[in-house]
């Protein structure tokens, strides 16, 4: 291994130093081990790779890279990779036909972004050619079924941060999503190879990769993006959140009771303050129908200010008087009832971004690529363990750099990232989503092929 | 005649359904004009559900509206000569709509909702008839099953309303066969089954109805029908096929037509004048804002397509608002492109057609959002205000609500015209290229007339 030790010190000092379109291509230096001129002027040494090119290809292959009569060897060629460039060039349509040529045409082309496209009829690199035939062969056949959530759709719900910034007062709103989205996933729909990932900045991904997943049509996609939308945006929509019926559908009642209310009580009316200001509480008094009701509350806190005899938090005080209004028994109404619910749900039911959830043809991020912006990489969340994921704290590009340089000495690894904090997200990712996705994989491509060993025995026979 | 309910001896005719799953080709002889006009009575019960659902019409309002829409056009008093006319009509329309993605796509979705809700008409006994007949392979779950899921299911049926009462009889099938019952929370899923209630199979069997048409449709489209008819007959039907495809759709507002151009200094002007409030909203959020999110660009972008602007001015259009928000250098990195591809100047080289209502309505605007229809999407208060500031109270503005909270967004639409222009528009909107042409056909008459 040619890899020789820099000094130590250089990494963060000197990096945070650098213009962002150098650190940029630095961070595709370390990740997938290019050999870039800019790099070798600013003497940084060969570092080899931290991006688990391998893992990424025995995922997407789902199998069929290996020797049983029954593997597709076209199928990982037929998927679509789009890669980000130097200013914002963007790349669509590539594919690979095996883990090497993927890994060559990453270090050549340097991207910034790696993101992954869906499995099309035909190789997506030579779509034209089939397009010549005219029978418009080409469109896509297999997906993973994908969400995504961004921090930024919460902004009229979290006073602690705006935009692309996040801490750790409002990022269990991304948590919270990742519970909702996961039971729902496995219990109501009896998915079971779930990927959640940390989007580098604000938000999370999910990529739901069963086979039954991967088969889906845009309209089961809809389907199923409709069965998680409760939260209805639209700035001209003052009400986002509309629950109907006497009661609530089993998969709203369970999350309501198991995460929703939870949280909402125990942390974010505390976290984010939410009666402590006039304006703040004034918005959730919006969701209120009835006005009088409405107004006696405002007046009545209005009134008051903090009065310091109690103890008790703003927050908590004012919620419980709020429910008081509404659930006690003078309110025959239903829909004064169901406020409670529909406050909660407005302030946390996960808002997902409908789109990318509904077509085949959506692209998303690879996972383990570095975010551009924060340096940050984008690391599987674990959704059992989901709750102490910090997204503080996820390995930066100049913390692998240090980290790189610290081990040097003592390990000669055949990968670099099991040197690094990396390696305790890679090895997740291998032990608990690509192992267990595999082997269902082998599993599912043997039954097949034993149905048609037998059927076409049958035929014989016949 | 090989007609997929052979087996139906004629003492059934009172049990047995009279819709038919149009399974094959009638081996019946048509005279010429039956032909044609079957095919334009169908089509007319089609375009009138197809207005119904642009509608937002409720589920009993299609019922009510597709039967009556089945007496007008197809009864007849001979009840078999009446199956004859719905087989041929159906038939000859998959000829005219299996040519392109958009009719048959509209076709599709259309005779979907005609089956369902004749399916729906239909009596319990002639539904379990008609299940079987699509050899569905779900059985009703046993008592033992029921009772482990009934809590569930019962808080599913009281979480769709009051009116349903309790249900004993449930199919497991994969959710993948009911997506609209799952999209609708209508069902209760478990391990990637839906509980589907006796009462809901429609959905299932209008799916599996929608899949088998849709192949049947590719289908007919790739044998090239003509070629497997006699020349003589070629001759003649094809002309009745081109022109019953054309007629009955509504231009696409793909090629901007009468005022083929505008210029940039006309826009805010023609933008008060002329467009309707959807696009209107966009357009002043995009002035006031500085920048739209991609629902909204496509939306409106489109829209000033067809109304005829250039692509140059349409560069120069958005640049002139977006590069105050981001800059010039972002807006040519990362905006221009999806306006050039959307004039057909980049990627697949598509030349894209603007939207028209029913996809408007059906939009999901989300947090940021500006496009969609305002009649749908805005909160009363907020449309208020917004027909507000196009002049429009009184009477008027409480009609126009009046038909929003009966979800008639396009009534209501069709309302604000008249009431902008004080001039009637029989025809109704379903485009808003076609509110911006008939509004600019009005100004031009009055200036003309005062002239």
């Amino acid at each position: 291994m040619t890899c020789k030790l820099m000094d130590a010190s250089w990494s963060t000092r000197k990096l945070a130093q650098f213009p962002e379109d150098l650190v940029l291509t630095i961070s595709n230096y370390i990740m997938y081990g290019l050999s870039c001129t800019q790099a070798k002027l600013h003497g940084l040494p060969k570092l080899g790779k931290l991006f688990p090119h391998a893992d990424i290809y025995r995922w997407l292959s789902y199998g069929n890279d290996g020797k049983h009569p029954a593997c597709d060897h076209s199928y990982f060629g037929r998927r679509e990779f789009s890669f980000t460039l130097e200013n914002d060039i963007y790349v669509r349509f590539q594919s690979f036909n095996n883990a090497v040529d993927m890994e060559n045409s990453i270090r050549e082309k340097c991207p910034y972004k790696i993101d992954i496209g869906p499995v099309y009829s035909v190789d997506p690199a030579k779509r034209h050619a089939y397009a010549q035939s005219g029978n418009n062969v080409f469109a896509p056949v297999e997906r993973e079924l994908i969400f995504d959530i961004d921090m930024s759709d919460y902004d009229d719900v979290r006073y602690c941060c705006s935009g692309a910034d996040v801490c750790l007062n409002c990022w269990p709103l991304m948590t919270i999503s990742v519970k909702v989205l996961d039971t729902a996933l496995r219990d109501d729909f009896g998915f079971n190879h779930i990927l959640w990932v940390y989007s580098g900045r604000r938000g999370v991904h999910c990529w739901v990769c069963d086979g039954r997943a991967r088969r889906l049509s845009n309209e089961q996609r809809a389907a199923i993006a409709d069965y998680f939308r409760v939260y209805k945006g639209g700035e001209n929509n003052a009400k986002k959140v509309n629950l109907t019926g006497p009661v609530l559908h089993p998969f709203l009642a369970r999350s309501y009771t198991d995460v929703l209310k939870g949280f909402f009580e125990g942390k974010l009316l505390a976290s984010q303050n939410l009666f402590a200001s006039i304006e703040r509480f004034q918005k959730i008094l919006e969701i209120i129908p009835d006005e009088s009701i409405a107004s006696e509350l405002l007046d009545k806190w209005q009134g008051n200010r903090r009065s310091s005899i109690s103890k008790e938090d703003v927050n908590v005080v004012r919620w419980e008087q709020l429910k008081h209004v509404l659930q006690s028994g003078k309110q025959k109404a239903q829909g004064l009832r169901r406020c409670v619910e529909e406050i909660i749900f407005t302030y946390t039911y996960p808002r997902l971004d409908m789109e990318v959830s509904k077509h085949m043809n959506h692209l998303l991020k690879a996972p383990f690529c570095v975010h551009p912006k924060t340096g940050r990489v984008c690391v599987p969340i674990d959704p059992n363990n989901c709750d102490n994921f910090d997204p503080t704290t996820v390995p930066t590009l100049s913390q692998l750099l240090e980290e790189l340089n610290m081990s040097s000495m003592r390990t000669e690894s055949e990968d670099e990232w099991e040197r690094t904090s990396l390696g305790k997200s890679i090895k997740f990712f291998r032990s608990s989503f690509l192992s267990p996705l595999l082997k269902s994989c082998k599993e599912e491509m043997e039954s097949v092929y034993n149905s048609k060993v037998k059927q076409s025995k049958n035929a014989l026979n016949w | 005649m090989e007609i997929v309910r052979s087996q139906r001896k004629p003492a059934d005719a009172a049990v047995a359904p009279a819709l038919s799953l149009y399974r094959s080709a009638p081996a019946l002889e048509v005279r010429l004009e039956d032909f044609e006009l079957y095919a334009i009575d169908r089509l007319r019960v089609l375009q009138g559900i197809s207005d119904g659902l642009s509608r937002g019409k409720k589920p009993q309002e299609m019922e009510k509206l597709v039967s009556e829409l089945w007496r007008a056009h197809m009864r007849h008093q001979d009840p078999s000569e009446e199956m004859n006319k719905d087989i041929i009509s159906h038939f000859v329309l998959r000829l005219v709509y299996c040519r392109t993605e958009d009719l048959r796509k509209w076709f599709l979705s259309m005779e979907t909702s005609l089956f369902r809700y004749r399916f729906r008409l239909e009596s319990p006994e002639s539904q379990r008839l008609l299940m079987s007949e699509f050899q569905l392979p779900y059985k009703a779950i046993n008592h033992a099953e029921f009772e482990t899921v009934k809590d569930k299911l019962n808080q599913v049926a009281r979480s769709t309303g009051p009116s349903s009462n309790a249900e004993a009889l449930f199919f497991k099938v994969p959710f993948e066969e009911v997506p609209e019952l799952v999209a609708g929370r209508r069902v209760f899923m478990l391990k990637g089954f839906a509980y589907v209630a006796m009462n809901q199979v429609v959905s299932l069997v209008a799916t599996q109805f929608r899949s088998n048409l849709s192949k049947a449709l590719v289908l007919t489209n790739s044998r090239k029908w003509t070629s497997t008819i006699r020349d003589k007959e070629k001759n003649r039907l094809t002309p009745i096929v081109e022109a019953l495809s054309t007629g009955y759709l509504g231009p696409d507002y793909s090629q901007p037509k009468e005022f083929s151009e505008i210029s940039l200094k006309d826009i805010d002007r023609l933008a008060s004048s002329s467009f309707p409030l959807c696009m209107r909203h966009l357009f002043d959020k995009l002035r006031e804002n500085h920048h739209l999110k991609h629902g909204g660009r496509m939306q409106l972008g489109l829209f000033l397509k067809a109304v005829g602007l250039k692509l140059e001015d349409a560069l120069a259009f958005w640049k002139s608002e977006f590069s105050q928000k981001v800059g010039a250098e972002r807006f040519d990195k990362e905006y221009s492109y999806s306006i050039r591809h959307n004039y057909g100047k980049e990627g697949k080289r598509t030349d894209y057609t603007p939207y028209a209502c029913h996809k408007i309505i059906s939009s999901t605007p989300s947090v940021g959002d500006h496009h969609g229809c305002p009649y749908r999407h805005f909160s009363e208060e907020n449309l208020r205000a917004a027909l507000g500031k196009m002049g429009v109270g009184g009477r008027s503005l409480d009609d126009i609500l009046d038909k929003v909270r009966s979800r008639h967004y396009q009534v209501a639409c069709t309302l604000t015209f008249e009431a902008v222009h004080a001039a009637s528009c029989d025809s109704g909107i379903n485009h808003p290229n076609q509110y911006f042409e008939a509004s600019q056909k009005i100004l031009q008459t009055t200036r003309q007339a005062t002239s």
